[in-house]
């Protein structure tokens, strides 16, 4: 179990890691999610204990290890550049945390060539990992970190120098293998699809502070604050300012939306809603839907989907729609959005339900 | 120039692109461009290499030839004057001298350079860029400043005519230069193969042997013979440190003047035999020294 309380990091006075308070159980994959720059790699850097924190506390199974050596700790990391020893063999690549340790030469080559096995580099073991590709080199990374047996297994996205073909093979098997061992896993991403992928509990963090953390789909679905939703959606999340008054929700147009019963009970005043690009419609999809004018920007197509960016009421939006749909730039269209699918939040950026949670 | 890239670019063109096809047309193109451009190199190297080919053809004269007649290869070819240097120990020991101090100073330059280099390298510290800075500035005074202070010095702690008083005044110039030469090797090592063998056990001593070293081995090389180079080549400060004991083969060289007048064919085997050894190293670094300077440090 590894534990972080109120862990802060400052450089130069600039503060990277806010107040973050982490509790991650042993055997379950954990990821940190948030954009490039929100302080991913500093907190497993501080979690690995290659950083110290500046305030706060770091515990393994209860015991404080805030400011111990790395070299005493039972970690292993693997980093988004390829590391490796360039200078020894694939083999002694994998085997080198074993022989730190003095473990015997025969139990070595038996967990080596294991640890080869399941990450199909056996062929490849005499080699120097530099004449290797970019996906065996990763391997090779990660073989050293199973074969390890650490406690606290640190993947700094790992994944996202591979093509996407490896990527996938190996964001399937990575948890499989990791959750055998009962290790504390956790695996940095700035990819709100892979957080989903891979399952297990989901931390956001953003501007180096963890703004949620619990099962990913919990997380996914019922953030607590709008910073939540943006950093878990991907293309970005899409945010219609409203107005509340009565039982109704009204745009800056005056088009009414009609509040849920739950909705109903918020005070009045000013709310933002959020919903997610799939739930932006081109074509009316429900007889509740509501309907918005937008002028479209941009529109971009990726084989089976279309992205349309339009400019709605002042406010940026994407639509994600199955399908390929010719829309022409600067063309004034219908939107349709659907009160059913809306996230709604405070001017503070507090969801509903927690607003609604701390009322009662 | 013009010519001959447009000619290349031409035929590339009409090969489509393919390389062995383009390196052919720009060797084509170098032969019609200009036919006598060999001339120029050819003039350079004769002009490089005539100084070096007198003096090994003088080695290989006697005294009477050198001085009676000028001839451009010896009449009667002799070793006489390398067997006077291997057997008289006035000659010969000038040669262990400056090879042992040369050595002696390598070491001892590498070694204190490298944790200084990997300080520079690895850890931010107040004043470090300025540090790294005024190392370089050491060696922006002639040697021939220190000669006094050295001297003096050395004299107080009785170390004038040893072979560590040479090799540790040549330090002064060396370390600074080793340490500008590292630092740029091991910038090019990524920190996270440190932070990896930290994270596998390695403790310092063992991550830095067997994991750094390798990877800055053509660095070490680079810098040894930097050092080597210098101290090899470097006479004032060698010869004021220095008496009998461990006087190096440059200073012998310029006090053979005896009774029976200059020994000239002796001087000119003596000269060839010091130009041996850095041609030698040289050899042996010459890959090194490109990857150097490709890192804009050499």
């Amino acid at each position: 179990m590894l534990e972080l309380k109120h862990v802060s990091k400052h450089v130069d006075g600039v503060g990277h890691i806010r107040d973050v308070s982490l509790r991650l159980e042993s055997g379950s994959l954990n990821v940190l999610l948030g954009p490039t720059l929100s302080g991913k790699t500093t907190v497993m850097r501080l979690m690995a204990g290659l950083d110290k924190p500046t305030s706060g506390q770091v515990l393994v199974n209860g015991q404080d290890m805030t400011g111990v050596s790395v070299r005493k700790r039972d970690v292993a990391m693997v980093y988004q550049q390829f590391i490796n020893y360039p200078a020894l063999t694939v083999y002694e690549n994998i085997a080198s945390p074993l022989r730190v340790a003095g473990v015997k030469g025969a139990e070595v080559d038996k967990q080596v060539r294991k640890a080869a096995d399941l990450m199909k580099l056996t062929p490849y073991l005499e080699r120097t990992p530099l004449n290797l590709s970019g996906g065996q080199q990763q391997r090779t990374a990660i073989a050293r970190a199973l074969v390890k047996g650490a406690h606290l297994v640190l993947m700094d996205e790992p994944l996202a120098n591979l093509d996407y073909k490896l990527r996938e093979e190996l964001r399937d098997e990575l948890p499989k293998i990791f959750s055998e061992s009962g290790a504390v896993f956790v695996y940095a991403t700035t990819e709100p699809t892979e957080a989903l992928l891979l399952g297990g509990r989901t931390a956001t963090l953003h501007e180096g502070h963890i703004s949620q953390f619990g099962d990913t789909l919990d997380v996914y679905r019922n953030p607590q604050d709008i910073i939540t939703a943006q950093t878990f959606s991907d293309p970005p999340l899409n945010i219609l300012g409203l107005t509340k008054k009565g039982g109704e929700f009204r745009t800056s147009n005056g088009t009414l939306i009609p509040a849920s019963e739950e909705e109903k009970r918020l005070p009045d005043g000013h709310y933002k809603a959020g919903f997610r690009p799939h739930h932006l419609y081109l074509h009316r999809q429900s007889a509740e839907a509501v309907s918005l004018p937008a002028k479209v920007d941009v529109s971009e197509i990726t084989g089976s989907e279309s992205f349309v960016h339009v400019t709605c009421l002042n406010h940026r939006w994407v639509a994600l729609e199955h399908g390929i749909h010719n829309v022409e730039v600067d063309a004034e269209i219908e939107v349709f959005v659907d009160a059913k699918n809306f996230m709604i939040f405070d001017d503070e950026g507090r969801s509903a339900a927690s607003l609604m949670a701390v009322n009662a | 120039m013009s010519t001959t890239t447009g000619t290349a670019a031409i035929d590339s063109g009409l090969a489509a692109g393919g390389q062995a096809p383009r390196r052919k047309a720009r060797a084509k193109a170098m032969r019609t461009g200009s036919r006598y451009s060999f001339l120029v190199p050819t003039f350079y190297i004769t002009f490089l290499m005539l100084p070096i080919y007198w003096l090994f053809n003088m080695s290989l004269k006697t005294n009477q030839e050198i001085l009676s007649k000028f001839t451009l290869w010896p009449d009667e070819p002799t070793l006489a004057n390398y067997m006077v240097i291997f057997t008289d120990p006035s000659w010969y020991n000038g040669y262990i001298n400056s090879i042992t101090y040369v050595a002696l100073n390598t070491l001892i330059s590498v070694a204190v350079a490298l944790p200084a280099a990997y300080a520079f390298s690895r850890y931010k510290f107040v004043g470090d860029k300025h540090l790294f800075f005024w190392l370089l500035t050491n060696r922006m005074a002639p040697p021939a400043v220190f000669a006094l202070p050295f001297f003096q010095l050395y004299s107080a702690f009785g170390l004038i005519d040893t072979h560590i008083a040479v090799a540790l005044a040549h330090c002064l110039f060396n370390v600074p230069l080793a340490v500008w030469i590292l630092e740029g090797f091991m910038s090019g090592v990524p920190k996270e193969i440190d932070e990896t063998a930290y994270i596998d056990g390695y403790s310092f001593p063992k991550f830095f042997l067997k994991i750094f070293t390798p990877l800055i081995a053509s660095g070490i090389g680079v810098a040894a013979f930097f050092c080597f180079m210098f101290s090899w080549v470097e006479l004032l400060i060698a010869r004021t440190l220095t008496t009998t004991a461990a006087k190096p083969i440059a200073a012998t060289m310029t006090r053979t003047v005896s009774a029976s007048g200059m020994d000239w064919g002796v001087l000119a085997a003596a000269g060839i035999l010091t130009i041996i050894p850095g041609a030698l190293v040289i050899w042996f670094v010459r890959n090194y020294i490109a990857k150097g300077f490709a890192l804009g440090r050499v």
